[in-house]
C-alpha cells in the first residue's frame, strides 16, 4: 500500500480521492448557502452549528484544509512531473482536435480557483477566525446572514465571484469524471457518470452564482 | 499537388534538431503520405542531400512502425488510421505540412523522425505475459469457456499495435493507454488471473521508471489511437492496481 | 562448401576384367563434386568424343610431365591429347549439368525421414533423437534471426528449455515482424465443430493444395502438432473469437470442406505474434534471451563446416558486430519483395537466407510464389506497397470486366460509370470459364484469369490493371431475403438495397472501410477494383526433417524454409506452419545436433573465419557507400520488380524466363556500377540497408527465373504457358515430382540443381479441376 501511493497511478488515485472529498464538501457548502435564499433563520442556524460544533471546528475543518492543500500541492507536483516527461515541445500541435479545453488546462482553472480561495479566506474565513478565536467576541447566532448579504453588495465582487465559479465549472466538467475514472469506475457506469458530472459541474457553480446574484439584487 | 513540408531534421540523439523547409511538387492525391515522403527522398538522394529517415514497415496499418506527428496530430488529420494509411487527398494543393517525430522524454529521437520506442518493450518484459511454458499438452483450448463479451473486450484491448501515438499525443506523455490495454487484455481472461496482481504492479512500476507522464484523462489518446483502444482500459488498470495493493 | 575437380577417365561399361587390351574405349572428363556435409563425392562424366585403346591409356597420366593421357603408342596421340586439353578448357559445368538433368536424384540431400507408418513417424523420431541434458543446455548458445511467428516462438521455447538465445530483428521491436499482417486465421485439426475434421484430412488438404510438391512427412507432422498450437496460444492469452457459449469459434477457409480455421477478427496474425512476443518477453526478463533490435544479419559464419555465428550491422549506429553460437536458426520470412510490389512489408528481405545460400545452404523451389487475387490495384508509379483484401470477399463478390472494349475506354476516361454498364455487356469471366466453382476457384486460377483479361486490354483502371469485384447482386439477394424475413416489400428496391447493404456491412465492414480509405471510393455504391499481387513464397532454404539446412548447425524455419506448402499454400496455413516450427518442432530437433556440442565450450568470435566474414561484409558496404553512382536503390528495385512481374509472374514461358535471366544479370552489373547510396556507414542509414537487400534480390531473382525455366511443368503457383491444356489449365508432370534444391557456385544462373524425390505413400496423386 505504501508503494502504491508512490506509483503514478497511486498519485492519480490520491488526487482523485482528495477531489472527491472536496466535491462532497462543496456540495455540503452549497446546500447550506442555498438556504439563505429562502430562509434566513435556517441559514443562521446551520451556520451557527457549523461554526460552533467542536467536531466540525477541530476535526473536519483541519481535514478540509489539509485536503485543499494536498489537492493543490499534488496538482502542481504532478504538473511539474508531467512537464518533465514531455521535455520536447512540438512546433505545431493541435490539442483541440482530440481533447477538450478543460481537460488540457486543469492547472490554469485550478490556479484561478486557488486565487479565489485566497480571496474567500480573506473575506469569510479570516474574519470568522478573528471573531471567534482572536477577539473572543460574544456568540451571536444571527449574524451570519447579514454578513453574507453584506459581502454581495459590491457589483465588482459579485462578478469576480461569478467568474471564479465559471472556472470552477470548467474544472469540474473534466475533474468530476476524471476523478471517477482514476478511481477505476467500470465502463457500465459511464453514461450515469457523464450525466451526474454534467448536473454537478454546472448545477453547483450555477447555484453559487445564483445565490450571489440573488442577494445582490434583493438587498 | 504542390506542398511545403516543414520537417524535423536531427542528425542523432546528441545533436540539436530543427525544422527544415522543403518544397515538393507533382504529388498525386492517390499517394499515401509515406509515398509522398518516398518521392521527397528520391529527390534528395539525387540532389546529394541526406534523405529524411522515418520508421515504416508493413504500410498497411498493423505493424505499428510508422509514427509521424503531422500538422499537430499523431498519424495526421484522419481518424482510426496510421500514418501509412493516410492519403494525400486529405490535403489541399499549396498546403504547408508540419512533420515531426513522436515526442516524449521516454522516446528519444534516433534520427530525424525515427524515435526509440524500446521503453514499450521493457514495460512488456516487466510483466506483459502469462507465465506458461511451451509444452505439447497444455490443457485443451476449450476447457475454460470464456464469456463472449469478455473475450471481445480482451480482443479489443489486444489490438494495440504499440505505435506510441497515445504517448505522442498526450500532453503529459503518458503511456497509460498502452499499459492499460495490455493489463486489460490479460485481466479479462481467466488465464491471466493467476498473476494479475504481480503483472499490473510490475508493469506500472516499469512505466514510471521509463519516465512517462501521468494520466489526466484528457482522452486525447483514445481519439488518436489508430485502433480506437478505449479509455476504459486505463480505468480498468487503475482498478486492478488498487485491488492489487489492497490485497497485498 | 563444395570442392570441384576435373580429371580424365575411360568410360568402362563393364567390369575392367572383361576388356581386352586392344579394346577401344571412350575417354571422359570426370567432374568430381564433393560435398563436405555428407563427405561423399559425386562423379559426373562427360564424353569427349575421343577414343583410345586400353593399351594406349596412360593411367598415371597426371604424373607424366605433360599430363597427357594417351601414350605415344597411339598413332594419333598428339592430336588426341591436344583435343582432350581443348575439351577441358572449354568445359562448361552448366552445360554438363543440363545434360545429366534428369538422370538421378541427388545423394547430398539427406532428408533424414524417419521410418515407420506416417502417423507414428514424428513420435518415433522424437523418441529416438538425441537430447541435451538441462545442465548442458545452459552452456549452449543459439542464435535466432528474425522474430516473427516462427522466430519468436522458437526463441521463447528454446529459452524455456534452457538454451541461451540471442535473437535478432531488423525492426525496432520483435512485435513488428510481418507475421503481424496476416488476416484470416490459423488452421488446426481440432474438430471442435464435429464436421469430420482430422489430422489426416488437414494433411491431405495441405498436400493436395500444394499440388503434390511438398514433403509428405513434414506436412503430416504439421497437421499433427496443429492442435497443440491452439492449446498453447489460448493458454498464453491469445483472444481468439468465441461464440456465445464461451467456446472457440471456427470458420471455413480457402476451399476446404470443414471449418477448422481459428481466428481473431481480421487480425489473427497480430494476436498470434503478440502471443509469441509475450512469451519472448518473459524469457527476455529472465535473461535467457538477449534481444538485439534494429540489427540486420549480413552473413553467416561457417567454422570447420558448421554454422557458428553471424555478422550483423547495428542499424542505429552502423556498427558491424560478430556474434557466435553453437547453432544458428534463420526465421527470416519470405522473399516476395523481389517483385518490388508485394503485400510484404517494406523491410522484408532475402538477405539472411541468401547469404546462407551463398555459404552452402541449398535453396529450394525459388519459383514457387503465391499470387493473391484480391488486392487493391496499383494506383501509379509512386506505389510502394500493395494491400491485401481478405479472400473471403469472393464468397459474395462477382468478378467481371466489360465485354466491349469501347466501354473499357469510356470507363478509363471517366465518361462511364461501372454501374451504368448493362448486365449483358458484362463479362463475368470466372463464371464463364469455371462454371462449377465460379468466383471461388483457387487463388492461382483466379489470379491468372484476371491477368488474362487485363492483358487482353479489358483492365478497368487508369493503368489497365484491375477488374471489378461487384457486390450489387449479393446486396440485392441478401436484401430480398431480409425483406421477406422482416415482412417488408421485397419488390421495393430502396428497402431491399438498404437491408442488403446492412448485411454486407456486418460481414465485411472493416474491409470495405479499409478499401474506402485507400481508394476513396465507396464500395457499397460502386464495384471494388482488385488485382492480383504477390504475397507469399512457398520456396525457401532446403531443410531436412529436422529443419536443418545443408550446412550443419544452420536451421531454417517458417516461411524461410520450403518444406510444407509445396507449390501452393492453403489459406490460414502460414501461421500454422510458423508456430509449429517454432513452438513444437525446432526446439526438439535442434537437440539432435546440439547433443554433440555439449563439450565444445564457448564459441570464439575472433577466429579467422569471423574476422574474414566481418571484413567482407564491411567491404561490401564500403563499395556501396563509395560507389557514387547516379541512380537510387529504388530505381534498381523497381526495375527488378518489373522484370520479375512481367516475366516470372503469374504466367511464365521459356523465352521470357531466358531473357529475364539475362536482364537481371545485366541489371545487377549496372547496380554495382551505378547505384548511389547517400550518407555514411557509421550512422542510421536506411538507404544503405536497402541497398544491401536489393543487391541480394538481384541475385535471387536470377535463380528464381532459372528455377522457373528448369521446371518444365505447371503446378500450383508456377504456371508455364507451354504446359497447359487447351482450356488453359495447368499440366503437372510426373517427372517433375521432386524438390529442386540449388547449390550456389558463383553466378546464380550457374547454380547446380540437386533433386529430392517426392514420394506419396499415403495420398494418391490426382489432377485438380475446377470446371
Amino acid at each position: 500500500m505504501k508503494n502504491f501511493l508512490f506509483t503514478s497511478i497511486g498519485k492519480k488515485v490520491s488526487m482523485a480521492l482528495s477531489a472527491i472529498f472536496l466535491m462532497i464538501f462543496l456540495l455540503q457548502h452549497f446546500l447550506i448557502n442555498i438556504t439563505s435564499v429562502f430562509s434566513e433563520s435556517l441559514f443562521n442556524w446551520l451556520s451557527h452549528f457549523m461554526g460552533t460544533n467542536p467536531l466540525v471546528q477541530f476535526i473536519l475543518q483541519p481535514v478540509l484544509i489539509a485536503g485543499v492543500i494536498f489537492h493543490f500541492v499534488m496538482g502542481f507536483y504532478l504538473e511539474i512531473q508531467n512537464r518533465r516527461a514531455t521535455k520536447y515541445e512540438y512546433q505545431k500541435e493541435r490539442g483541440g482536435a482530440n481533447s477538450t479545453w478543460m481537460s488540457r488546462n486543469m492547472i490554469w482553472s485550478g490556479l484561478v480557483i486557488l486565487s479565489f480561495l485566497v480571496l474567500h479566506f480573506i473575506d469569510f474565513w479570516i474574519p470568522e477566525m478573528n471573531y471567534k478565536y482572536v477577539e473572543f467576541l460574544p456568540d451571536d447566532p444571527d449574524r451570519y446572514y447579514e454578513e453574507l448579504v453584506h459581502k454581495f453588495e459590491n457589483p465588482f465582487r459579485v462578478s469576480l465571484y461569478c467568474a471564479s465559479f465559471v472556472l470552477l465549472a470548467l474544472h469540474l466538467l473534466h475533474g468530476f469524471s476524471s476523478a471517477l475514472k482514476s478511481m477505476g469506475t467500470n465502463k457500465s457506469y459511464a453514461s450515469s457518470v457523464k450525466n451526474l458530472s454534467l448536473v454537478y459541474s454546472i448545477g453547483i457553480p450555477a447555484g453559487f452564482c445564483f445565490i450571489a446574484i440573488f442577494h445582490y439584487i434583493f438587498h | 499537388m504542390k506542398l511545403t513540408l516543414k520537417i524535423w531534421r536531427q542528425k542523432n540523439f546528441d545533436t540539436k534538431g530543427s525544422i527544415v523547409n522543403y518544397e515538393i511538387d507533382n504529388i498525386s492525391p492517390d499517394m499515401s503520405f509515406l509515398e509522398m515522403l518516398d518521392v521527397l527522398n528520391a529527390d534528395l538522394i539525387l540532389r546529394d542531400e541526406d534523405p529524411v529517415s522515418f520508421d515504416h514497415d508493413c504500410r498497411e496499418g498493423i505493424c505499428g512502425s510508422c509514427s509521424l506527428f503531422i500538422n499537430g496530430q499523431a498519424h495526421g488529420p484522419d481518424r482510426r488510421i496510421t500514418t501509412c494509411q493516410l492519403h494525400m487527398r486529405k490535403f489541399k494543393d499549396g498546403d504547408t505540412i508540419y512533420i515531426e517525430p513522436f515526442r516524449a522524454k521516454a522516446f528519444p529521437v534516433i534520427k530525424d523522425l525515427v524515435v526509440d520506442r524500446s521503453a514499450f518493450d521493457r514495460i512488456q518484459q516487466s510483466g506483459g505475459y502469462i507465465s506458461i511454458n511451451t509444452s505439447g499438452n497444455t490443457q485443451d483450448a476449450n476447457s475454460i469457456p470464456i464469456n463472449k463479451d469478455d473475450a471481445d473486450d480482451a480482443f479489443d484491448a489486444a489490438t494495440c499495435i504499440g505505435c506510441g501515438a497515445c504517448v505522442a499525443t498526450c500532453k503529459n506523455s503518458s503511456a497509460m493507454l498502452f499499459v492499460g490495454a495490455k493489463v486489460s487484455q490479460y485481466s479479462l481472461l481467466p488465464q491471466g488471473q493467476t498473476e494479475a496482481s504481480r503483472r499490473v504492479t510490475n508493469m506500472v512500476n516499469q512505466m514510471d521508471l521509463e519516465g512517462f507522464g501521468n494520466c489526466s484523462n484528457t482522452g486525447a489518446c483514445e481519439v488518436e489511437c489508430p485502433k480506437g483502444i478505449s479509455l476504459d482500459n486505463i480505468a480498468r488498470m487503475n482498478r486492478e492496481l488498487i485491488r492489487a495493493s489492497i490485497n497485498k | 562448401m563444395t570442392k570441384k575437380k576435373l580429371t580424365y577417365s575411360l568410360n568402362y561399361r563393364r567390369p575392367k576384367s572383361e576388356y581386352n587390351s586392344s579394346d577401344e574405349l571412350m575417354i571422359c572428363i570426370r567432374y568430381y563434386h564433393k560435398c563436405s556435409k555428407t563427405n561423399k563425392t559425386k562423379i559426373i562424366k562427360k564424353s569427349t568424343g575421343v577414343k583410345c585403346r586400353l593399351e594406349d591409356w596412360n593411367s598415371d597420366w597426371h604424373k607424366s610431365p605433360d599430363r597427357s593421357p594417351v601414350k605415344d603408342s597411339d598413332p594419333n596421340y598428339r592430336k588426341k591429347n591436344k583435343l582432350l586439353k581443348q575439351k577441358v578448357k572449354t568445359f562448361d559445368i552448366e552445360e554438363l549439368f543440363k545434360s545429366v538433368k534428369n538422370d538421378s536424384f541427388s545423394p547430398y540431400l539427406n532428408s533424414k525421414l524417419p521410418k515407420g507408418p506416417i502417423d507414428r513417424k514424428w513420435t518415433n523420431h522424437k523418441n529416438t533423437i538425441n537430447l541435451v541434458s538441462p545442465a548442458n543446455k545452459r552452456n549452449i548458445d543459439v542464435i535466432v534471426v528474425g522474430t516473427g511467428l516462427a522466430g519468436g516462438s522458437a526463441c521463447a521455447t528454446l529459452a524455456e528449455l534452457g538454451y541461451n538465445v540471442k535473437a535478432f530483428c531488423f525492426q525496432d521491436s520483435p512485435r513488428r515482424a510481418h507475421s503481424i499482417a496476416a488476416q484470416g486465421g490459423i488452421n488446426a485439426a481440432k474438430n471442435y465443430q464435429g464436421d469430420g475434421d482430422s489430422i489426416y484430412r488437414l494433411f491431405y488438404d495441405t498436400v493436395k493444395g500444394g499440388d503434390y510438391r511438398s514433403r509428405e512427412e513434414n506436412v503430416y507432422r504439421l497437421a499433427e502438432v496443429s492442435a497443440n498450437i491452439i492449446d498453447q496460444c489460448v493458454a498464453q492469452g491469445v483472444p481468439f473469437a468465441r461464440d456465445y457459449g464461451g467456446l472457440l469459434d471456427n470458420r471455413s477457409f480457402g476451399g476446404v470442406l470443414v471449418s477448422r480455421t481459428f481466428y481473431a477478427k481480421g487480425q489473427t496474425g497480430q494476436q498470434l505474434l503478440l502471443g509469441a512476443y509475450s512469451a519472448m518477453n518473459r524469457q527476455i526478463a529472465r535473461g535467457k534471451i538477449k534481444m538485439y533490435n534494429r540489427h540486420e544479419m549480413l552473413d553467416v559464419v561457417i567454422v570447420n563446416g558448421k554454422a557458428r555465428g553471424i555478422i550483423t550491422r547495428n542499424l542505429v549506429n552502423g556498427e558491424i558486430e560478430r556474434h557466435s553460437a553453437h547453432a544458428v536458426v534463420l526465421a527470416t520470412g519470405g522473399y516476395g519483395n523481389v517483385f518490388y510490389l508485394s503485400t510484404n512489408a517494406m523491410g522484408s528481405n532475402v538477405t539472411a537466407a541468401w547469404k546462407a545460400h551463398k555459404r552452402g545452404a541449398y535453396f529450394a523451389n525459388p519459383c514457387f510464389t503465391q499470387i493473391h487475387p484480391t488486392c487493391i490495384p496499383v494506383s501509379g508509379d509512386h506505389q510502394s506497397k500493395l494491400t491485401l483484401m481478405s479472400e473471403s470477399l469472393r464468397n459474395d463478390g462477382r468478378i467481371w470486366v466489360p465485354k466491349n472494349i469501347k466501354d473499357v475506354e469510356d470507363i478509363r476516361s471517366g465518361k462511364l460509370k461501372p454501374t451504368e454498364i448493362k448486365e449483358e455487356d458484362r463479362d463475368y469471366f470466372l463464371e464463364r470459364r469455371y462454371p462449377a466453382f465460379g468466383n471461388l476457384v483457387p487463388r492461382d486460377v483466379a489470379s491468372r484469369a484476371a491477368k488474362e483479361r487485363c492483358d487482353a486490354g479489358y483492365g478497368v483502371n487508369k493503368t489497365g490493371e484491375a477488374v471489378y469485384l461487384d457486390f450489387a447482386s449479393s446486396i440485392t439477394r441478401y436484401g430480398k431475403e431480409q425483406a421477406l424475413v422482416n415482412g417488408q416489400d421485397d419488390n421495393n428496391l430502396e428497402i431491399v438495397e438498404r437491408l442488403g447493404k446492412e448485411i454486407i456491412k456486418k460481414k465485411y465492414g472493416n474491409l470495405f472501410q479499409m478499401y474506402e480509405k485507400i481508394v476513396d471510393q465507396n464500395p457499397y455504391e460502386t464495384p471494388m477494383m482488385i488485382y492480383p499481387a504477390v504475397h507469399y513464397t512457398m520456396g525457401g532454404i532446403w531443410v531436412d526433417y529436422n529443419l536443418m539446412t545443408t550446412i550443419p548447425g544452420l536451421y531454417a524455419i517458417g516461411e524461410a524454409n520450403f518444406s510444407d506448402h509445396g507449390a501452393n499454400r492453403l489459406g490460414a496455413s502460414a501461421l500454422m506452419q510458423g508456430l509449429a516450427d517454432g513452438y513444437f518442432v525446432l526446439p526438439y530437433t535442434i537437440g539432435d545436433y546440439l547433443s554433440d556440442e555439449i563439450s565444445t565450450g564457448p564459441i570464439a568470435n575472433d577466429s579467422e573465419e569471423f574476422i574474414t566474414a566481418e571484413r567482407e561484409a564491411k567491404e561490401k558496404l564500403d563499395t556501396l557507400i563509395n560507389n557514387n553512382g547516379s541512380k537510387s536503390v529504388d530505381y534498381f528495385h523497381k526495375k527488378l520488380g518489373k522484370i520479375m512481374w512481367n516475366k516470372c509472374g503469374m504466367a511464365r514461358n521459356k523465352m521470357d524466363l531466358e531473357s529475364a535471366i539475362e536482364e537481371i544479370s545485366k541489371l545487377r552489373k549496372e547496380f554495382w556500377k551505378d547505384v548511389k547510396v547517400p550518407g555514411d556507414q557509421n550512422e542510421f542509414n536506411e538507404e544503405l540497408a536497402k541497398a544491401g537487400r536489393v543487391a541480394d534480390f538481384l541475385e535471387l531473382g536470377e535463380l528464381f527465373a532459372k528455377d522457373a525455366l528448369e521446371r518444365e511443368e505447371s503446378c500450383g503457383g508456377h504456371f508455364r504457358e507451354e504446359y497447359q491444356t487447351k482450356e488453359g489449365e495447368a499440366t503437372r508432370k510426373k517427372e517433375f515430382q521432386f524438390v529442386s534444391a540449388w547449390e550456389y557456385v558463383g553466378e546464380p544462373k550457374n547454380a547446380i540443381l540437386h533433386k529430392e524425390k517426392l514420394e506419396y505413400e499415403n495420398i494418391e496423386v490426382k489432377e485438380r479441376s475446377y470446371k
